[in-house]
């Protein structure tokens, strides 16, 4: 077990390819010299240049794919040009030269998902140098880096969706466990916490009986899953706030005597959980639409370009069907609650 | 179910020959080191079993109770194999990773293809690369241990680049496929039938066959059995592949068991593979030890894993349960080597 520290795929193949390592360690430590850059340095610009560039960690992920068809239905609404950009694989430094060629190409504005915080902070800073307003989307930069950043979902929105759909799916009241990622998951931690708050203010009936590390592995989330029926009779539901728990957790029930008996819901994402949801073992999970995140992050593109916002907290600015959003803490915008998936609208998503 | 076997024909001391085939089979069999692990099996489901009678008596916990620890069997007797020849093989996890991924893979770009034709491939692949590790042992005469840490991430790293963020899903492989990962024949697993039929195969050719015992004399003194004119690279290389393609296999259903498929599949498993061995009582430095045991000390393994969340053992000393059951057994291991070497000594003076 002692490799399981080293679990991460960029942990892995950082160890394969020493030379990646080394050019990825040349570049934190070049970034982290001229992190400062100030954002003023990027007040003004060329507005009304509409070309937005959407640069996701990778090229090829059916999550990024749905992201950037989101932005490009944004960005063509408002009549601007869409380009997509982007590595094969989602290394560290791999997003540098697509950002220097953006600004080369001088684009109006940059739309990324960070493979690493620090990496690409030097490139996206020239960018801004130039005119070009930096947006990053699901993933975020050092806040020095970039003009905004468009967080998927917030702790509280998590905690509160995955408890609002136990409690509609067992109705109401019964005993739950919990089927987290690793023991020092700070994500997962966070939203458990919130969770017990709500839960215990929402529903009293409803008690999380157990918490369980399935350490985001298929064998050990499938064991804790047994575990876990087998050792609370009562259970009625499970939550598994994790992409792998949920779906080790939902394969476990789909030839599991508790089937139909004991609800399941979490965070996953359609691509795993269709086959689960399609034949009744999970009736609804949550996750958020990466469409929206798109499209929203074009719409604030967009905004900056134009200079309705400078990206300052308190900015308001209008994101085309999505409605209105307002500019929160550390130049952050919030998607808004956590998207549901059920059987009724899986089939409309691809990742 | 054997004895721990020493590797050269002289070593055993004259059994008594007068005593009838029943009792020696019985004497024997008492002697074992796998009987020591299987009792602790055996313990470990009797006071589960107590405590929460569903660990048992409840078809999901019959079911879970063979079918769990079905695959690390079979990548544990691929592994004891290359440890009887003195080498290790670090690199299992990677390879069952890699054909897991390479089974969903072909599930996915060849529609239709047959199930048969998926079995083959994983098989295959594994094959290849237990190959690749062989031949560096075998030929390059640098220590397995170093050869196989080096491709367990340069075999990961290519999981990596290939699957990259990319992921198989349960709706990506057929539905007889998946079926497989769970039926039951009988009330028996279908896995579980799978991981016996190779336990069967591997333990009659290491027990029965020249091949097989030539494992052991490999392990037991490389150079010796070099001079006596044994094919050490041969042997060397067939473990390897055996190794690899029992990880193949291994990985083909992973897929079919678990459904989801990432680049990460199958990470830390060759130290599960490696610690069921040894608690199996298969000796790290070769030469002795089963296939059998290293089977039973697989189900151990995974069958306190399961056991201690139920018993109710908090997660984190789970851990230290599996540790220190390794600890016991290389312990146990070295006490009984210097009691058999003190005996064989006595019955050299005692000829005299």
């Amino acid at each position: 077990m002692l490799f399981h520290t080293l679990r991460t795929a960029k942990a892995r193949a950082g160890a394969v390819a020493a030379i990646a390592v080394t050019v990825a360690l040349v570049a934190t430590g070049c970034a982290s010299s001229g992190g400062d850059t100030s954002a003023s340095s990027s007040a003004g610009g060329n507005s009304g240049n509409l070309a937005i560039t959407f640069l996701p960690k990778n090229l090829g992920n059916p999550y990024f794919d749905t992201s950037d068809k989101g932005g490009q239905k944004a960005v063509e609404s408002f009549g601007g040009t869409f380009q997509e950009v982007g590595p094969a694989t989602a290394s560290p430094d791999a997003q540098v030269s697509y950002i220097n060629t953006a600004t080369t190409q001088g684009v109006g504005a940059l739309v990324v998902s960070a493979n690493d915080p620090t990496a690409i902070c030097d490139a996206l800073n020239e960018a801004r140098s130039a005119g070009v307003k930096v947006v990053t989307f699901d993933s975020d930069t050092d806040a020095a880096c970039r003009d905004i950043f468009i967080n998927q979902a917030s702790a509280e929105g998590i905690a509160k969706v995955q408890i609002d759909l136990i409690a509609k799916q067992i109705g109401g009241s019964g005993e739950v466990a919990i089927l987290s990622a690793s023991a020092n998951a700070t994500n997962q931690n966070a939203w458990i916490e919130q969770m017990k708050t709500y839960a215990a203010s929402q529903y009293p009936g409803l008690t999380i009986v157990d918490t369980v590390y399935g350490n985001d592995d298929d064998q050990t989330s499938f064991d804790k899953t047994a575990a876990l029926l087998q050792s609370h009779p009562n259970l009625k539901g499970i939550i598994s706030p994790t992409t792998v728990g949920i779906a080790a957790a939902a394969r476990y029930l789909q030839t599991s005597e508790y089937k139909g008996k004991v609800a399941l819901t979490g965070l996953g994402t359609p691509n795993q959980m269709r086959d689960y949801v399609n034949d009744g073992t999970v009736t609804a999970f949550a996750l958020w639409n990466p469409a929206d995140l798109g499209y929203l992050a074009a719409f604030a593109a967009k905004a900056l370009i134009e200079g309705t916002i400078t990206g300052a907290e308190g900015d308001k600015f209008d994101a085309g069907d999505l409605g209105s959003y307002t500019v929160g803490a550390d130049n952050t915008v919030l998607l808004g609650d956590p998207y549901v998936f059920d059987k009724s609208n899986i089939a409309n998503f691809d990742f | 179910m054997t004895t721990l076997t020493p590797a050269t024909p002289h070593a055993a001391p004259g059994a008594p020959r007068e005593k009838p085939a029943v009792v020696r089979g019985l004497s024997a069999f008492v002697r074992a080191r796998e009987t020591g692990i299987l009792l602790a099996v055996l313990l470990v489901i009797v006071v589960t079993t107590v405590k929460n009678p569903s660990f048992v008596f409840s078809s999901d916990g019959w079911r879970d109770l063979l079918l769990t620890p079905s695959i690390l069997v079979i990548v544990a007797v691929g592994q004891a194999m290359v440890i009887i020849t003195r080498s290790v093989d670090l690199s299992v996890g990677s390879v069952l990773g890699l054909t897991a991924y390479l089974t969903g893979r072909l599930f996915i770009d060849i529609p239709g293809i047959p199930m048969i034709v998926v079995f083959l491939a994983g098989i295959v692949l594994g094959g290849l690369l237990g190959l690749i590790n062989g031949a560096l042992v075998a030929f390059a005469k640098v220590p397995a241990l170093v050869i196989t840490l080096g491709t367990l991430y340069a075999y990961r790293g290519i999981n990596v680049v290939w699957a990259g963020s990319d992921r198989i899903n349960a709706s990506d492989m057929p539905k007889d496929f998946l079926a497989l990962g769970t039926g039951q024949f009988l009330t028996i697993p279908l896995l579980t039938i799978i991981a016996l039929v190779v336990l069967i195969i591997a333990g009659w050719y290491m027990k029965n066959t020249r091949g097989g015992r030539e494992f052991y004399a490999i392990g037991s003194d490389p150079a010796a059995a070099g001079l006596y004119g044994l094919r050490v690279v041969r042997r060397l290389l067939i473990a390897f592949v055996a190794s690899g393609a029992l990880a193949g296999l291994a990985g083909v259903l992973y897929a079919a068991r678990y459904g989801t498929v990432n680049s990460q599949a199958g990470s830390g498993w060759e130290l599960d593979a490696v610690g069921a061995a040894v608690i199996g009582g298969v000796a790290i430095f070769g030469g002795s030890g089963t296939v059998w045991g290293a089977a039973i000390g697989a189900v151990l393994l995974l069958t306190i894993n399961r056991a201690l969340p139920i018993i109710g053992v908090p997660d984190f000393w789970q851990r230290a349960v599996v540790g220190a059951l390794i600890i016991g057994a290389i312990v146990l291991d070295r006490v009984l080597a210097l009691r058999q070497s003190r005996r064989l000594l006595e019955a050299r003076e005692e000829t005299k």
